[in-house]
C-alpha cells in the first residue's frame, strides 16, 4: 500500500485511513452569516432603500439586485442597524460580492 | 433537391427489371452506410474517436451486427430541414451478442447534424428498445450527441421523453448499459441517468445539464468543460458513471466483462462458469490487521474469496469508502458489497449509501445474492452530511438492504459499531446467514468512545483520570469488542475462523439457491429518495 495514511478521529478513536477527494474539498461549515449580505447571483444594483446608521428589521427591503431581466428584493437577514452599504445604484456587482453589512442587535 | 429521392425520381420502379433493382438496392446501402461511414471515420478520427459503426463493431462479436431501419428519414420542415437529409437520421440501431449473448444496441453518429436527436432519429432508439424489453435482452446505448435538433421543436423533446420512458419501463427488467462516447447535454443526460451501468472514457465523455457558457452567463462562474463535466469528475466526484478508462477499446473490454456477470433479463439467472479456487496469494489471515483502527484493501478480502481472485469493481472511484461490484463464487455471480477501512475508515456517508443501494437494488432486480463485508465504525457525523440529508441518504441502504429478497449473507470482518452494524444486512435487515470472524467487535460503538461515556463520572473524578479511563477502555473491550454478544442473542449465525469462511460462504449461498421469500403485495415501495 503506497499510500500516506492520515488521522481520523470518530468517537474517541483515532483511524488510520485516506480521505477522499471530495472529503478533503467539503466546505467547513462556518454558522449562519446574519450580518453580511451578499449578492447571491451577479447583476445590477436598481435601488438601494437604505441609509447606513438606518434601523432595520428581518424581512424589511435592503435593495434591489436585477438579474437576467429580473428585479430581486433583497431583505435584511436580521434585526439590527445598517452599518456599511459597500454599493451605489447601477454598479454591477458579482455573485457573492458584499453588498451591506448589518450590525445585528 | 435531396439526394436520396434521385433514385425514385429517375428511374421507373414499375418497369425496373431485378438487376436494375439489385443495383438501385446496393447503391441506397453504399450511400447511406458505407459512404456515410467512411466521411464519419475523417472527421471523427479528427477529434480522437471512433465512429458509431466501429464502436459497435468493436463491441459485438465478430460479424454479428445486423442492423435496422437504414432508410428511415425525418419528416421535419422548418429551417430548410425538408432540404436536409441525414443518413440514418444520425444513430445506426441493431442487434448482435456479446460473447454469444444477445444484445440491443444503438450509436448516436455525430458526424450526422452533431448526432442531434429529432423524432425519428428518437423513434428508432425506442423501437430499439422495444424489441430488447420484449425479447428480454440487455441493451447498450452509444451517446455521442449534442442534444436536442433545435429545428424540431418540441418533436424532439417528445424523443427525448419517450426514450426516457421506456428507459424506465425497462428498468429491473432488463439490463441497460451507457456509454459515454462525446459530449452530452442536457436531456441527453438522463437516458444514461435512468439505466443501470454508465460508461465514460478520458477526455472523450463530458456529461452536464447546463454547459459552462450557460453557468458563466448566469452565475458568473466560469468552469472548463472537463472541470464542470469530465470523465474524471463523473467517476469521482458526481457519481454518475460507473466504469471509467482510458480510451474506447479499454471501456468496451469493460462492457464485455460486465456483460458476463449480469443475466440477460430478470427471468434469468447470471450465466455460470467453472468454479475455481482463489489464487493463493490471497490470505485473509495475513490481510486483515489485528488492531481495529488500522488500514488495508478489503479488496483483498473480496479477492481471498472469490473464484480465480476475479473481482469487477463498480464505482471504484466514487465514494471509495464502500466497495461494491461482481465476482463469482463457485462459479455463480455474487454481488458484494463491502466497507473499505483504507479510505475514511470504512464510514457510511451520504454518498457511500446511495452507491450501495442502487447497487443493491439492481442486484435484487436480477437475482443475483448479496454478499456484504462489514467493517466500519458507523456513519460519519458532520454538519456537511446533516446538511447534505445523510437521513434520507443513508435511510437508502437501509431499504435497500429490507427490500432485497435475494440471498443475502454477510460477514463481519472486524468492527461493526452502531448504526453501521444495523446498515450492513444485519440479521434485523433480514440477512439469511450472519457470520462473524472470532477476532470481530460488535458493539454500539468503540471502546474508547464507550468508556467515555458510560464511564464519564468515574474518569472524570478519578485521581489519574487518564489510568482510569485506560482502565475502563479496557473492561469494556474484554466485555462487549467480541462478537458473542450478539452471537448469544442469534444475531451472529456462525463464528468461523478466517480459513473456514469461504467454505461457509458457499454453503449457504448454495443452500440458498432456491430461497422464496413472500412479502405482502404493494404496487411499489416508496424508497427515499
Amino acid at each position: 500500500m503506497s499510500e500516506q495514511f492520515t488521522d481520523f478521529v470518530l468517537d474517541d478513536t483515532v483511524y488510520r485511513t485516506t480521505f477522499t477527494r471530495k472529503f478533503s474539498m467539503r466546505k467547513i461549515f462556518k454558522g449562519f452569516d446574519k450580518s453580511s449580505v451578499k449578492a447571491f447571483i451577479p447583476g445590477i444594483i436598481r435601488e438601494v432603500s437604505v441609509n447606513t446608521g438606518d434601523k432595520v428589521n428581518t424581512g424589511d427591503k435592503l435593495l434591489i439586485l436585477e438579474a437576467m431581466k429580473m428585479k430581486n428584493l433583497v431583505t435584511s437577514p436580521a434585526d439590527g442597524v445598517v452599518k456599511h452599504i459597500h454599493v451605489k445604484t447601477g454598479n454591477k456587482v458579482a455573485k457573492s460580492q458584499l453588498l451591506i453589512e448589518i450590525q445585528p442587535y | 433537391m435531396k439526394v436520396h429521392k434521385l433514385f425514385f425520381i429517375n428511374a421507373k420502379v414499375i418497369t425496373m427489371s431485378l438487376a436494375t433493382r439489385l443495383v438501385d438496392f446496393f447503391t441506397k446501402k453504399k450511400t447511406i452506410a458505407d459512404d456515410t461511414d467512411a466521411l464519419s471515420k475523417v472527421k471523427q478520427q479528427k477529434l480522437g474517436k471512433m465512429t458509431a459503426r466501429d464502436r459497435i463493431e468493436a463491441i459485438l462479436d465478430e460479424n454479428s451486427f445486423h442492423e435496422y431501419d437504414l432508410f428511415v428519414e425525418h419528416k421535419a420542415e422548418d429551417f430548410g430541414m425538408d432540404k436536409k437529409f441525414l443518413p440514418r437520421d444520425g444513430v445506426i440501431t441493431g442487434t448482435g451478442d456479446i460473447v454469444g449473448h444477445p444484445i440491443c444496441i444503438y450509436a448516436q453518429d455525430f458526424t450526422i447534424a452533431g448526432g442531434s436527436l429529432g423524432l425519428a432519429h428518437a423513434r428508432k432508439i425506442t423501437k430499439i428498445m422495444d424489441h430488447a424489453i420484449k425479447l428480454g435482452i440487455p441493451l447498450i446505448g452509444i451517446n455521442d450527441s449534442g442534444g436536442a435538433r433545435i429545428q424540431e421543436g418540441v418533436n424532439s423533446l417528445a424523443g427525448y421523453g419517450e426514450i426516457f420512458y421506456r428507459n424506465t419501463l425497462a428498468s429491473g427488467v432488463i439490463p441497460q448499459i451507457s456509454v459515454i462516447l462525446g459530449p452530452c447535454a442536457g436531456g441527453a443526460v438522463y437516458s444514461p441517468a435512468l439505466t443501470d451501468f454508465v460508461f465514460v472514457v478520458d477526455k472523450i465523455s463530458k456529461m452536464f445539464i447546463t454547459g459552462p457558457e450557460v453557468i458563466k452567463t448566469v452565475l458568473g462562474e466560469e468552469i472548463s468543460m472537463e472541470d464542470l463535466g469530465g470523465a474524471k469528475v463523473h467517476a469521482e466526484i458526481s457519481g454518475n458513471a460507473h466504469f471509467f478508462a482510458e480510451s474506447e477499446i479499454e471501456c468496451f473490454e469493460q462492457i464485455k466483462r460486465l456483460v458476463s456477470f449480469i443475466p440477460w433479463n430478470n427471468n434469468k439467472k447470471a450465466e455460470k462458469f467453472e468454479p475455481k479456487p482463489p489464487k493463493p496469494d490471497y490470505q485473509i489471515s495475513q490481510i486483515i490487521p489485528k488492531e481495529s483502527t488500522t488500514p488495508y484493501d478489503v479488496r483483498d478480502i473480496i479477492r481471498a474469496l472469490s473464484d480465480d481472485s476475479d473481482f469487477l469493481e463498480v464505482q471504484a472511484h466514487f465514494a471509495a469508502n464502500i466497495v461494491i461490484g461482481f465476482a463469482r463464487l463457485n462459479g455463480d455471480t455474487v454481488g458484494i458489497i463491502g466497507n473499505q477501512p483504507m479510505v475514511l475508515a470504512g464510514v457510511l456517508d451520504v454518498d457511500s449509501s446511495d452507491k450501495a443501494a442502487r447497487f443493491i437494488r439492481f442486484c435484487d432486480s436480477f437475482s443475483i445474492p448479496l454478499l456484504t463485508l462489514v467493517d466500519l465504525p458507523g456513519y460519519l457525523p458532520g454538519v456537511d452530511q446533516e446538511h447534505a440529508g445523510v437521513i434520507r441518504h443513508g435511510a437508502k441502504i437501509l431499504y435497500a438492504y429490507s427490500e432485497a429478497t435475494v440471498p443475502k449473507i454477510t460477514v463481519v470482518l472486524r468492527k461493526a459499531y452502531g448504526g453501521g452494524y444495523i446498515a450492513m444486512c444485519s440479521k434485523h435487515l433480514g440477512a439469511d446467514f450472519v457470520f462473524s470472524l472470532p477476532t470481530a467487535e460488535i458493539a454500539v460503538m468503540g471502546p474508547e468512545g464507550a468508556a467515555n461515556i458510560i464511564f464519564k463520572k468515574e474518569i472524570s473524578e478519578a485521581n489519574d483520570p487518564d489510568a482510569m479511563r485506560r482502565v475502563k477502555v479496557e473492561e469494556y473491550t474484554a466485555k462487549f469488542a467480541n462478537p458473542y454478544k450478539a452471537a448469544s442473542a442469534g444475531y451472529i449465525d456462525a463464528v468461523v475462523t478466517e480459513d473456514e469462511l469461504r467454505d461457509q460462504v458457499l454453503h449457504s449461498l448454495h443452500i440458498a439457491t432456491d430461497k422464496k421469500e413472500n412479502r405482502p403485495f404493494k404496487k411499489h415501495g416508496i424508497p427515499p429518495f
